[in-house]
């Protein structure tokens, strides 16, 4: 039983790694633009069958280092052409049109690789469990987690240590100051959209090796990550971070339970949060209310 | 634009309704879609009493929509095979939700009261697809029609008789567009307007906004759920997909499609998107990217609207 339920903990823990990293790039999307990203599912997935397409030339970590960022780069693009002339008008817009991207990717992957599950191969030393007694704790899942924790250290130190990071922030609490001030907001915001699309990428590869390929990769996740942003408080990427790996444990712990709700336990997470604390775990308080 | 000129466009939009079943062949559609374009028009009404004239951004209308739908087709199949209590059971059940919902997000403002409205919109979705012995799951809840209605005097086919039902859905049209209409034109209605316009200047002359929300809100479900129940009578089927967020991004685009500032916009906006729906999937697989297309031409082109962009062409 405790085996069961540290399996099912750690495995939360794995998935809500997933939503974070999810999560953490529509955060900060919306932070500085004010744009709902609703095709941050469907960049997940292009980054996951860009890492399939590309392993045959350049193996898994060839792969892993080159998906993310052109997944970003096709982010820029988008954003250049079809976002940029919506910012400043009402965020339904932006949502609207991002929705419809959703649709586009998501049957544009399935015309490109068909609808059926593809295997994603990860090296074989990474496959084995690290021990008989705890058989789930394989060296990928490890790996995973690992991983997670260097990106998100990684985005929070050029969130704080570089000059980019520090405009970014700036530009999140007041962009007109910012603009005011001699940067180019319209690169700034590229270059946000870019890193927040980077992580939807990553996370599409390392959910790849641990579910294998499918179209709806993405729109099945996109769900959970609002529920963490709402979960940890509009505003704050710290409260991001916490609320992902939250839903993630409870949606595990669930798992254990009564499986069938494993899916619905978030939306009760949200709801007590919201009737507890509608800023968030970690929102400001007064800016979104 | 004139009283005698907003006559006669309310005398225009009932002709064509009533023949709708007339002449909707010559579009390539048929009585039952034309059924499909009232209900789907009801539910982006109700979706536009919340977008266009509160001013607030939900994005969850598919909840209550298909609440509606599953209420009245477990009602039918599992209570009493009734097509009038099914419909009262499906309303109750949205109407109760959006209450609890509305509750909980009434004091979130701007996107973040869409990303509630978003994520909430999930949890029914959940619900039924998992539920499998109630429900039947991915499936959709089938093995049961809808009942003619015994009205005393005679009895309605609705069943059998195409024709029959599209009229039966066109009078809770009729119903629930008067009462939105009179609801509007009521000092309810106005205080909604004044909310949406300055939302501040609203709160010092006293509006108290967060229950005028809050009561926009359950509305705006009440009515969805409604449309709810027809559409799973039209069909005698529930389908999870009624409940998930792609059909609330339906319903959003059929309002900003037809002019979410007019009142018979979304009319126009279901209209459209239903024929062309029934048009691109019966004849391609890739639906989705030609329904995604649309959405991204709607946003770059038609922000405003059909509506709008008529109503700007004539103030020229």
């Amino acid at each position: 039983m405790t085996q069961l339920v540290l399996y099912n903990v750690f495995n939360g823990l794995i998935i809500g790694a997933f939503y974070a990293l999810m999560a953490l790039g529509l955060s900060l999307i919306l932070n500085l633009s004010g744009v709902i990203n609703f095709a941050h599912g469907g960049f997940l997935a292009i980054g996951a069958y860009l890492a399939y397409a590309l392993m045959p030339w350049v193996g898994f970590w060839g792969a892993l280092l080159l998906a993310p960022v052109l997944a970003g780069l096709i982010g820029v693009a988008v954003e250049r052409v079809l976002i940029r002339p919506l910012y400043g008008r009402d965020p339904l817009y932006s949502l609207l049109l991002t929705f419809g991207l959703a649709y586009i990717i998501e049957d544009g992957t399935r015309y490109i690789w068909g609808p059926q599950t593809l295997p994603f191969s990860v090296p074989a030393w990474l496959q084995t469990p690290l021990s008989s007694a705890f058989f789930f704790l394989t060296g990928y899942r490890l790996f995973m987690v690992l991983l997670v924790v260097a990106a998100v250290t990684g985005l929070f130190l050029i969130l704080t240590r570089t000059r980019l990071g520090m405009r970014i922030r700036a530009g999140a609490q007041d962009l007109e100051t910012v603009s005011v001030l001699g940067v180019n907001v319209r690169i700034l915001r590229s270059l946000n959209f870019a890193i927040g699309i980077y992580l939807a990428g990553l996370a599409g590869v390392l959910a790849a090796g641990m579910l294998g390929l499918q179209p709806t990769i993405g729109s099945a996740l996109i769900m959970p990550s609002f529920v963490a942003i709402i979960v940890g408080g509009l505003g704050s990427l710290p409260g991001t971070l916490l609320g992902g790996l939250l839903i993630g444990v409870a949606s595990g712990l669930t798992g254990v339970f009564f499986p069938s709700a494993s899916e619905a336990v978030i939306y009760a997470v949200m709801a007590l949060v919201l009737l507890f604390r509608p800023r968030g775990l970690l929102g400001e308080e007064g800016r979104f209310l | 634009m004139t009283v005698a000129g907003r006559r006669a466009i309310d005398v225009l939009v009932w002709a064509l309704l009533l023949t709708m079943p007339w002449w909707i062949p010559y579009l390539g559609g048929y009585t039952a879609l034309g059924s499909r374009v009232v209900v789907m028009a009801l539910a982006a009404m109700s979706l536009n009493f919340l977008l266009g004239f509160t001013g607030v951004l939900s994005f969850g209308q598919a909840a209550y929509f298909g609440l509606g739908a599953y209420g009245a087709g477990l009602t039918i199949k599992y209570l009493v095979p009734s097509t009038p209590l099914g419909m009262l059971v499906g309303v109750l059940a949205g109407t109760l939700a959006s209450a609890i919902i509305g509750a909980l997000i009434v004091r979130l403002r701007g996107v973040y009261f869409a990303m509630a409205t978003i994520a909430f919109g999930q949890v029914f979705y959940f619900i039924a697809y998992r539920w499998n012995a109630v429900t039947g799951g991915d499936d959709g809840l089938s093995g049961w029609r809808r009942v003619p209605i015994d009205l005393g005097v005679t009895k309605v086919d609705i069943l059998g008789n195409d024709l029959a039902f599209y009229f039966m859905v066109l009078v809770c049209f009729a119903v629930a567009v008067a009462v939105m209409a009179a609801l509007l034109r009521s000092p309810f209605g106005r205080s909604l307007v004044a909310i949406r316009e300055n939302e501040r200047r609203a709160g010092f002359l006293g509006i108290p906004v967060d229950f005028h929300i809050w009561l926009s809100f359950v509305l705006s479900g009440l009515f969805a759920s409604l449309a709810g129940t027809l559409y799973a009578l039209l069909n005698n089927f529930a389908d999870p997909h009624d409940l998930h967020w792609s059909q609330s991004g339906e319903f959003v685009i059929m309002a900003v499609l037809g002019g979410m500032r007019s009142f018979w916009g979304p009319l126009l906006g279901a209209g459209i998107f239903v024929l062309l729906e029934d048009y691109v999937s019966t004849r391609t697989e890739n639906w989705m990217s030609f329904i995604g297309l649309f959405f991204v031409l709607v946003v770059l082109f038609f922000p405003r609207g059909l509506l709008g962009l008529i109503r700007r062409r004539a103030a020229r």
